[in-house]
């Protein structure tokens, strides 16, 4: 896999940087490593940690995935 | 589950259904284009821009399905049915790194489909055709499920039958054939932001008439533990890898779907789909959200005969008639729009990959998009009868079959996009291996998702499409690399994006 692409009419082909592309592999990890998360504790909010800490990946991956779209600009 | 007829409800739910049906109809007229080209009907012309998709792959990816069936599972099987949510997470970066790639490939090959795709690459018209009936085969009960979601809150109203769901079903068609996916797009709009209320709604009152999420977390503790503590509202050890495969092999199907796929397809840009790789995440908060409506329902102390009845039976017990109303449409209006999606996707693999290569090889692009309108409605009426006839178990096994199916196109679909190595041969054996092997775990295990692999002496349970996918990997894979290369596939623009 190159990481250069054709050139077209619309896109000029730069050399885009690709590496923060490995941050994507962080939303996985962390969800797919349930025994780290299977708790009820620390609690927030009245939310048990396996609720809470589940839910909070979700801006975080919008937000890893804004990072590295911009980054690879 | 006998109700009685709750007019005020009822009112509301016809008068926003009135709305969207007119939406759908309208529907033709907006981002105008020649509905007599395939291109147009079944991908809206590639014109939808970062806003509309959102709205359309949201209303796509989060179906009446989801509403209704992820927290019935939470209610029944507590912190276990919670997959849907991590499953919602991890598919994002995915999308974001895969679909793009994919949109490039379609735009550049003219090709409206995955199987296109895949012919554009290998040729031939056999192994596209088996990617199409894999697509169209876990299409199917899909759409039945949506319907089944639908007449599970038109019953919560009182208004019990068939009628209904033909009504439902009759206007669906009609616009779905007018406007293609142009309608379920537009109606997406009305749908998401209804859903969004009702969900927002849901989740700030009921806790709070409840005494908070504390009192229904600690309630739905004790509920588990009176049964046995065999699920609860954490996991068990042993639920550990099962969880985790569920949600990876979840995530790594979903956007395999035909419905799925389509609505990416449709979108105007790589860069369209980038960013909803970033927004799109605010609906699986969402359903983060809806899942524990499961906990609820036990804390209000709802008990129902089938768990599919316990969003509406919450909605009831807490929600004024009017909001009952209101929620219910959201829900029949959320299955919808993925249901005319389904059918459209559906609807052009038939087209393009069996019809015009087996039956039809001079179909002109008018007589296409004739023949899928057609399909399209062939598709949503097969549904229908469907779930007439057959009971719900039928469509839920088919659907838990039809993701594991749906998984083996993942090597030719996105394999494809990263290496000019694979072989033909090797896919399609990898293919069906992994169909065949899927299939057969499936129903040793009485058509449960999980099978427990024994390896050395210590027990693995973990989703039968995961199992099945990586036994396909391992064949293509091998195989590619000891079969010979053809001569086509040296040569000539094959439209993927290096």
């Amino acid at each position: 896999m190159s990481n250069d692409i054709q050139s077209t009419e619309d896109h000029p082909a730069p050399r885009r940087k690709t590496y923060l592309n490995i941050l994507l592999l962080l939303p996985f990890i962390a969800l797919l490593w349930v025994p780290f998360y299977n708790d009820s504790k620390p609690a927030f909010l009245g939310f048990p940690f396996f609720y809470w800490y589940q839910l909070l990946w979700v801006p975080l991956t919008s937000l890893i995935i804004l990072i590295v779209y911009k980054g690879n600009k | 589950m006998p109700t009685t007829l709750n007019l005020t409800a009822l009112l509301v739910f016809l008068g926003f259904f009135a709305l969207v049906t007119i939406i759908g109809f309208m529907a033709s007229r907006w981002k105008s284009g020649d509905l007599t080209e395939l291109h147009e009907w079944g991908l809206g012309g590639r014109q939808f821009g970062t806003l509309i998709t959102w709205f359309l792959v949201g209303g796509d990816f989060y179906t009446a399905y989801t509403v209704i069936a992820v927290p019935a599972l939470v209610y029944a099987v507590g912190a276990y049915g919670f997959f849907a949510l991590p499953y919602t997470i991890i598919v994002y970066p995915f999308v974001f790194l895969v679909m793009p790639r994919l949109w490039n490939a379609c735009k550049k090959g003219n090709h409206i489909t995955a199987a296109d795709f895949v012919q554009g690459i290998y040729g031939g018209k056999w192994f596209a055709a088996a990617i199409a009936v894999t697509g169209i085969l876990a299409t199917m009960p899909y759409i039945a499920l949506q319907l089944i979601g639908m007449q599970v809150v038109i019953q919560s109203l009182g208004v019990s039958g068939e009628i209904p769901l033909i009504i439902a079903f009759l206007i669906l068609a009609f616009y779905t054939y007018a406007s293609g996916i142009r309608a379920p797009a537009m109606i997406a709009f009305v749908k998401d932001i209804m859903i969004y209320i009702v969900v927002i709604a849901a989740v700030c009152l009921i806790p709070s008439k409840l005494g908070g999420y504390a009192s229904v977390f600690d309630a739905a503790d004790q509920f588990f533990a009176v049964k046995g503590g065999v699920t609860g509202t954490i996991l068990q050890p042993s639920q550990f890898l099962a969880y985790a495969s569920l949600a990876l092999g979840s995530a790594l199907a979903a956007f395999m779907y035909p419905h799925t796929m389509t609505a990416i397809l449709s979108s105007s840009s790589e860069k369209t789909i980038k960013k909803n790789a970033i927004l799109l995440p605010v609906y699986s908060l969402l359903l983060g959200l809806i899942a524990l409506m499961g906990y609820m329902a036990i804390a209000a102390g709802i008990k129902v005969s089938n768990n599919s009845e316990v969003v509406p039976a919450l909605f009831a017990h807490i929600f004024p008639a009017w909001f009952v109303g209101f929620a219910a449409a959201a829900i029949a209006i959320s299955a919808l729009v993925p249901a005319a999606i389904m059918s459209i996707g559906a609807a052009n693999l038939f087209t393009r990959n069996l019809w015009k290569p087996l039956v039809n090889p001079n179909i002109t692009s008018k007589q296409e998009a004739q023949n899928a309108k057609l399909a399209s409605l062939m598709v949503k009426f097969g549904a229908l009868v469907f779930i007439i006839f057959f009971p719900t178990k039928f469509a839920i096994d088919l659907q838990l079959l039809g993701g594991v199916w749906i998984l083996q196109t993942l090597p030719a679909i996105v394999f494809s996009l990263y290496t000019k190595r694979l072989k033909l041969p090797a896919l399609f054996i990898g293919w069906l291996v992994g169909i065949s092997v899927g299939t057969a775990l499936a129903f040793v295990q009485g058509l449960k998702p999980i099978y427990t692999l024994s390896i050395g002496g210590s027990a693995f349970p973990v989703y039968i499409g995961l199992i099945a996918l990586v036994v396909n990997l391992v064949l293509t894979l091998a195989l590619s690399a000891v079969l010979p290369q053809k001569a086509e596939q040296l040569s000539g623009n094959l439209g993927t994006a290096n």
